[in-house]
Formats: C-alpha cells, structure tokens, sequence
C-alpha cells in the first residue's frame, strides 16, 4: 500500500435526539476532540471542508459560519454535498487536495443539526427526496425506495423480514455499548418482527432514527502525519460511483449498483480483496440497506447474504464484523455526519482504541456510506 | 396545459415535456423518443443523452406489464395523507419501466411481484390527472 495520506485525527459529537445548542457547536464538538486526538492547533490546518444536507440547514452557506466558528479563517473553506454520503464526499475530495500536494493537513468536518427544522416542514421536504417530476406527485418517500428494494431481493433472492430482524437486533446489541449512540437499547427478534409497518416489508425497527450530531476528520500528507501521529491511519482505496435517482431508470432493484462499482474500484486501489476487510461499517439507514452491502462489497456473493447474518458472521468473532459500533440503526443517522462517524469507527478500529467493540487485531477497516437511495455510493479502505 | 396538473400533489410547474399532461388527458400514458438516434425514454425527456439531440417524438406506453416491485406505505409526506395506506410500485412494459401507484382495491393477497398489470389513467376529483397500474 502506498502510504501517501492520512487520517491523524478523528472526532464525533454524541449523536442526540434534539441538540440544545447551535449547528456551529455542534460542529465544535466534534473538532474539539478531533483536534485534542490529532494534537495538533489551528494554525496547522490548511483548509477545511463542511458536509451536511443543506435542506436541514436555516443557516445559508453553513461552512462560512463553521470555518468561522472553528477558528479556520483565512484558510479556504467549502461545502460537499451528496446527502447521507456528504461527509465521505468530502474526505474524498480532502484525500484529492493533500495528495495533489495543494493542502498538508485538512479538516473534513461533517453535521447536521435535523432538529433544526420543524417536523411539519421535515414531512414536507421528505416527499421532495426522490425525482420530484415524476415520482414524488405519487407520494414517495426514502423508507419506500428502499422498501421496494428489499420487495425485489425478497422476490428474487428469497430473504425474509426475519432476515433484516435479524441485522437489527445486531445493530441493537452493539448499539447498547456505544455510549454516543442515540439508540442504546437491545431490540428482541420478536420486537422487532411485530413492530408496525412503516412502508412494507420494512416495519419501524428496519429504519434508523434521525439524530443531531456532528463528526470531523483531520488528514494529512505522508510527511507531516510521521511528524505529528504515533498511529496514523492510511488510506489505501477510494471508490465513488453514482446511479440514477429515478428508479425507472435502474436496471433493477435487488441489489445497489453504485455500491458495487464504488468497492470494485476502492479494492483495485487499495490492492485487496473483500476476504482481506477486517471489519466494516456498512451504511444500514435501513436493515435492508446493510444485506444490500453485504453483497455489493463482496462479503458475500448476490443472494448470498442472508447466510452472513444468519450464521452470526458479521458480529465480532465472525468472518467480517460489520457495524459492530451500533450502526447508523443505533446511532442514528445525523445525514452530513454519519459518513465521518462511520469512518471515525474504523480508524479506532485500526488503531486497536474501539474498547468493547474492538476487533482483535484488525489492521484493514472498510466503511460503505450510501447517499440518498443508491443514488451515490463511496467505499473507503483504511489500512494501519 | 401546465405541468403542475401531473399527481396527486405536483412540485414541478415548468418543463419542456409538458405535453405530458395533454397526452394524459387523451387517455395515455406517454413517453418520448430521441428524432435522431431513436433512444426511448420514460419518464419523458426533451433532450437525449445518447446523442443530445433535442427533437423527440411521442409514443404511447400501452399493452400489459409486470410488477417489477412494491411497498404499503404506512405514512405520507405532506398532502398525500388522506391517501394512506396506499401502494407504491414499479412496472415492467417490454421494457419500458413506470413509476406509480397499484390500485388500492386490488386484494393484498392477489399482488405480487410478476403480476400482469395496465396502465388507467386517473382524472381525480380536483382536477389533476395521474395514472395507477390495475390488474390486467
Ligand atoms: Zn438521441
């Protein structure tokens, strides 16, 4: 692996119900930690990148009142955006700027205050999250995407609401050691199969809850990361990849197109196969979303997934341990921060630092963060 | 006849294929078809991405379909909460994929991914016009 750059830093908020507090302190909780991690001031930081959803946002251009906020003027600030995905968007485009040369040490900094907005304004937006032409006048919305996702893995695959019962109580049971989580309780098999519908097959224990909270990342070029980290955390494989929003325009619907051409390439880069991932964090906005992962990152071959989660291959002791921190069904899914919580997960991982959800000896770590529904898809690949 | 006659609740008024609209108040469901390269597209666009043509001819999406997928929605966004529970669903026309709604008086027990469906276009009672997938 060439080990060109490195993530020196890592930091996440407590991922909450409702924040009593601003966005701009919100982000400050997680670059306050980020920062005592890496050990580093401000005056190291070359430039910083702002993640979020904008549609949550009542402040207009948010990352001009964090950089602000975070002591980060004069150096140059921007926004990424790609939803659920925007916080590992803009790790990306971090990695582009410190490899490039252009910046040594950058501060990916992701949030999202959802609590911001009123829940009558939150169900209207929520219609607007598909191609608001020629789906949204029908009524759609982000549980029934990927409920019809699971309706054609289902048909085709044969899995079952058992299955994804099954990835929830998983996601529960880390869930209850993950002191930053939103959800900390367990959830039985039973519950979570008679829970109510929210859009079938998926009932209310297949979807994650909302959740204010912020993440940062800090990386750094080969040179200064030796300099400043003890354990620093390398990059080894960037995949991205879209799909079309429209799901009409989708060749089908049993597996996450993007997802699956995001690995292939972040596996090619990284010089590594899916047998070779020591743990993961899979993006499980909903259970079905983290069978979908299993097999798009080659875990497991395409109806082939079930098999993990029912033989307990992704909890710690299995084959590939996948979102043993609680996942985002656990922790909640602060859209612009959860990518950077996802990645914060696996660089502990790596540096043998995640306690009662440590892997034993993991030295690669993969994190798939999917935004909207397929729509975009990163895969990163962390190596020690 | 603008855009913002299209489903149950529109969010879109203005765009180049509003056609659309009259096409489904003669009855059909329509999509278009690149003058140049022959590329067809549903939904309808006016410009081609396969060659960027911008001239586009009509055609009728008629004949009988498959259920490709669906889901009970249990809860609604904004202005379509009278309408729950309702089902959202994915059609198949020799090709030629359509985003809807089945009809809600179809038995649960009678839909399943693979059924043959039609497309009935809808005048509803406020003047806006849609289309469902019944059972053919
Ligand atoms: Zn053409």
């Amino acid at each position: 692996m060439s080990k060109d750059v490195a993530i020196i830093g890592v930091g996440q908020s407590a991922f909450v119900r409702g924040y009593q507090g601003s966005i701009r302190e919100l982000a400050f909780e997680a670059f306050r930690e980020a920062m005592q991690d890496a050990g580093i001031s401000k005056s190291d930081i070359d430039a910083s990148i702002i993640c979020s959803a904008p549609e949550y946002d009542s402040q207009r251009s948010p990352s001009g009142i964090i950089a602000e906020y975070l002591g980060l003027n004069p150096q140059p600030t921007f926004a990424v955006e790609t939803v659920c995905s925007s916080s590992t968007t803009g790790l990306r485009a971090g990695y582009a700027m410190v490899k490039s040369g252009l910046h040594d040490i950058i501060v990916v900094l992701g949030f999202q205050k959802m609590s911001e907005i009123s829940s009558a304004d939150s169900q209207e937006r929520m219609g607007r999250g598909g191609d608001i032409m020629w789906e949204s006048p029908f009524g759609s919305m982000m549980p029934a995407y990927y409920a019809m996702h699971a309706c054609a893995h289902f048909d085709k695959y044969g899995s079952t609401e058992k299955d994804l019962a099954m990835i929830r109580v998983k996601a529960a049971k880390y869930g209850t050691i993950n002191e930053k989580a939103v959800y900390r309780k367990e959830v039985s098999l039973e519950d979570a199969l008679n829970a109510p519908y929210v859009s079938s097959p998926l009932k209310r224990f297949d979807c994650c809850a909302n959740a204010d909270g912020a993440s940062c990342i800090i990386i750094a070029n080969k040179d200064r990361a030796k300099d400043i980290c003890p354990k620093p955390v390398w990059f080894m494989g960037l995949g991205s990849a879209t799909a079309s929003m429209t799901l009409t325009n989708r060749d089908t619907l049993y597996g996450i197109a993007c997802a699956r051409k995001a690995a292939q390439e972040a596996y090619a880069m990284a010089g590594v196969t899916p047998q070779d991932i020591d743990v993961a964090e899979v993006h499980d906005c909903f259970t079905i979303a983290e069978l979908l992962a299993y097999e798009a990152l080659g875990f497991a071959e395409p109806g082939k997934g079930v098999e993990l989660i029912r033989e307990g291959q992704t909890y710690i002791g299995g084959k590939i341990p996948v979102n043993v921190d609680g996942g985002l069904l656990s922790k909640g899914h602060p859209i612009g921060a959860t990518g950077g919580s996802q990645v914060r997960t696996i660089v502990l991982q790596l540096r043998d630092e995640a306690g009662g959800m440590q892997v034993p000896g993991a030295e690669i770590g993969l994190i798939h963060n999917i935004g909207g529904v397929g729509v975009y898809g990163n895969v990163i690949i962390l190596g020690r | 006849m603008g855009f913002e006659k299209f489903g149950r609740k529109s969010f879109a008024s203005q765009t180049k294929v509003e056609s659309f609209v009259e096409y489904l108040a003669k009855g059909e469901l329509s999509g278009t078809q690149c003058k140049s390269c022959g590329k067809q597209y549903f939904p309808p666009r006016a410009d081609c991405a396969e060659c960027l043509g911008n001239e586009m001819d009509w055609f009728k999406i008629e004949g009988t379909g498959n259920l490709v997928s669906f889901t009970k929605a249990g809860f609604a966004p904004t202005g379509f909460e009278a309408d729950v529970p309702y089902t959202l669903a994915l059609a198949d026309f020799n090709g030629i994929k359509v985003f809807g709604r089945l009809d809600s008086s179809i038995p649960k027990e009678e839909v399943s991914v693979g059924m043959a469906l039609q497309i009935n276009i809808l005048n509803l009672p406020d003047g806006q016009l849609s289309y469902e997938f019944v059972k053919s």
